[in-house]
């Protein structure tokens, strides 16, 4: 039932798109059926699995770095009250900093190489996982805490057995979100300083003949692959750390 | 009983216990509470709700170190909350095992499994078990590593008659069998009279010790009317601790 309605809004959101093409006739909206010819075209010339891929991988790069930093950031912020107190504004500051600064003046002050793209997709997105982290690690069971302490746990059995499964959901929402936002900012990265990946082949679209098939064509492939691997990776992830409750 | 063995398996000695916190007014909590547990023996502190018997058990245990005095013996038990706290995302046997030190987790202990009737819910999770099957896992986790003293916190507390009983009569045999010693908290008089070698008093806060009551009498040779009595003169004597 639930896929049935999935599937019937998409088509109903299709053929919404197919009446506006139709009626305004126009280059600048084109029909589902343009972008799909042209996907096609550009699979077969080998940009599309070429520009897909490096930006798969610039995400997949920044992701990785991005949630191990700040899950390791999170949790000392969440369990030292001096380090929170410490780099609560810094963090504030990067958090309300919009990606488009970070961006630029990490191509300004590295220069442009993929080095300065990956960090800039770091620093957008660590504190959003710090800050989810932190939450997580502020509201340890401090019951379980004790009973650690009175049974005289190591510190690997306490990491492994109490920290990491009370840590474990909120891991997850911070990949989940940070995974969509990694990947809207690789694509401003690649826009602002990199000669591939879908954010070059957005722009240069855009610039070269305001073609809005390729425009489309390319974000819709890549939202593909991006919601792909939330369902079939993260979704179930999730269901695996939830599995006791 | 209480002049049997030479050296007690638990001794306690807190000169003064303080809570202070921003903004209220310092409470004492305990104040000059000294006993020690034999070997073998079971002792159970009573005393008013509130009294500081748990904050006393914490600073036996070494969780609260902010007091003055003297505490030994928790390095040799094993402990059981008031509330089961087990880990609710590993199972019954995983929570178990966590009693031990790591260089012993994976020692056999299908004979604990069984005297406690946990064999069919090793691969459980805890949620999936009742509240008295979670409080024999924390038994069984206190257990594991043979410990000298078991020491308890208001085990039996909001289970039906017939599952305190029954968890009760599992604990009085486990220690009776290994020679172990059980210093226990509780608010139940009825529970301590049927069980303990030992009475502990507690006053009100500050918390210091009102009476040492021995208990003589064997424990398979108590009946209700000896119970009764027992109770009466106890409340008879300390009417403030112990209701008729």
């Amino acid at each position: 039932m639930g896929a049935l309605t999935r599937i019937a809004s998409l088509l109903v959101l299709v053929a919404a798109w197919q009446a506006a093409a139709l009626e305004a006739g126009s280059r600048l909206l084109p029909a589902p059926m343009a972008v799909l010819r042209f996907i096609i075209q550009e699979a077969e010339r080998g940009d599309l699995i070429h520009n897909v891929g490096v930006t798969l991988l610039r995400v997949a790069i920044s992701f990785g770095i991005a949630m191990v930093l700040g899950v390791a950031l999170g949790v000392a912020l969440g369990r030292s009250k001096a380090a929170d107190l410490t780099l609560d504004t810094p963090l504030l500051v990067l958090l309300n900093t919009p990606a488009l600064v970070i961006t630029v003046l990490a191509y300004v002050w590295v220069g442009l190489t993929e080095a300065a793209a990956i960090l800039a997709v770091v620093l957008n997105k660590l504190p959003n996982v710090a800050v989810i982290v932190r939450e997580g690690a502020r509201n340890l069971d401090p019951q379980l805490d004790e009973m650690a302490r009175a049974y005289r746990f190591d510190r690997l059995t306490w990491a492994r057995d109490v920290l990491i499964p009370q840590l474990q959901p909120y891991v997850v929402t911070a990949s989940r979100s940070g995974l969509s936002l990694a990947w809207k900012i690789v694509l401003v990265v690649e826009l602002l300083g990199r000669p591939d990946g879908v954010g070059f082949a957005i722009n240069y679209y855009f610039v070269q003949s305001t073609d809005v098939a390729a425009i489309i064509g390319y974000s819709l492939v890549f939202m593909a692959v991006m919601i792909g691997i939330d369902v079939l990776l993260l979704q179930r992830l999730e269901a695996h750390v939830r599995r006791w409750r | 009983m209480s002049a049997a063995g030479a050296d007690p398996v638990l001794r306690v000695s807190i000169d003064s216990k303080w809570y202070r916190s921003r903004g209220a007014e310092p409470v004492e909590a305990v104040r000059d509470l000294a006993f020690g547990v034999e070997a073998g023996e079971i002792v159970c502190l009573i005393g008013p709700s509130g009294a500081g018997k748990t904050t006393s058990l914490r600073i036996l245990l070494g969780l609260d170190t902010d007091y003055t005095g003297q505490v030994s013996g928790a390095e040799q038990a094993g402990m059981v909350f008031q509330e089961p706290r087990l880990l609710p995302w590993r199972s019954v046997e995983h929570n178990i095992r966590l009693g031990l030190p790591r260089a012993r987790r994976g020692r056999d202990l299908d004979g604990l499994f069984g005297r406690l009737g946990l064999a069919p819910w090793r691969a459980s999770y805890p949620k999936a078990l009742s509240l008295g099957m979670q409080r024999r896992v924390a038994l069984a986790r206190a257990l594991a590593d043979d410990p000298r003293v078991l020491v308890l916190d208001e085990p039996f507390v909001s289970l039906d008659d017939a599952a305190a009983a029954e968890l009760r009569g599992l604990v009085v045999d486990t220690v009776d069998g290994a020679g172990m010693s059980v210093l226990m908290v509780t608010h139940n008089v009825a529970e301590a009279i049927g069980i303990a070698d030992r009475l502990l008093l507690l006053s009100r806060r500050p918390a210091s010790l009102v009476a040492d009551v021995p208990l003589d009498r064997e424990r398979g040779a108590r009946d209700r009317a000896w119970a009764e009595a027992t109770r009466a003169t106890l409340a008879a004597l300390y009417p403030e601790i112990i209701a008729v």
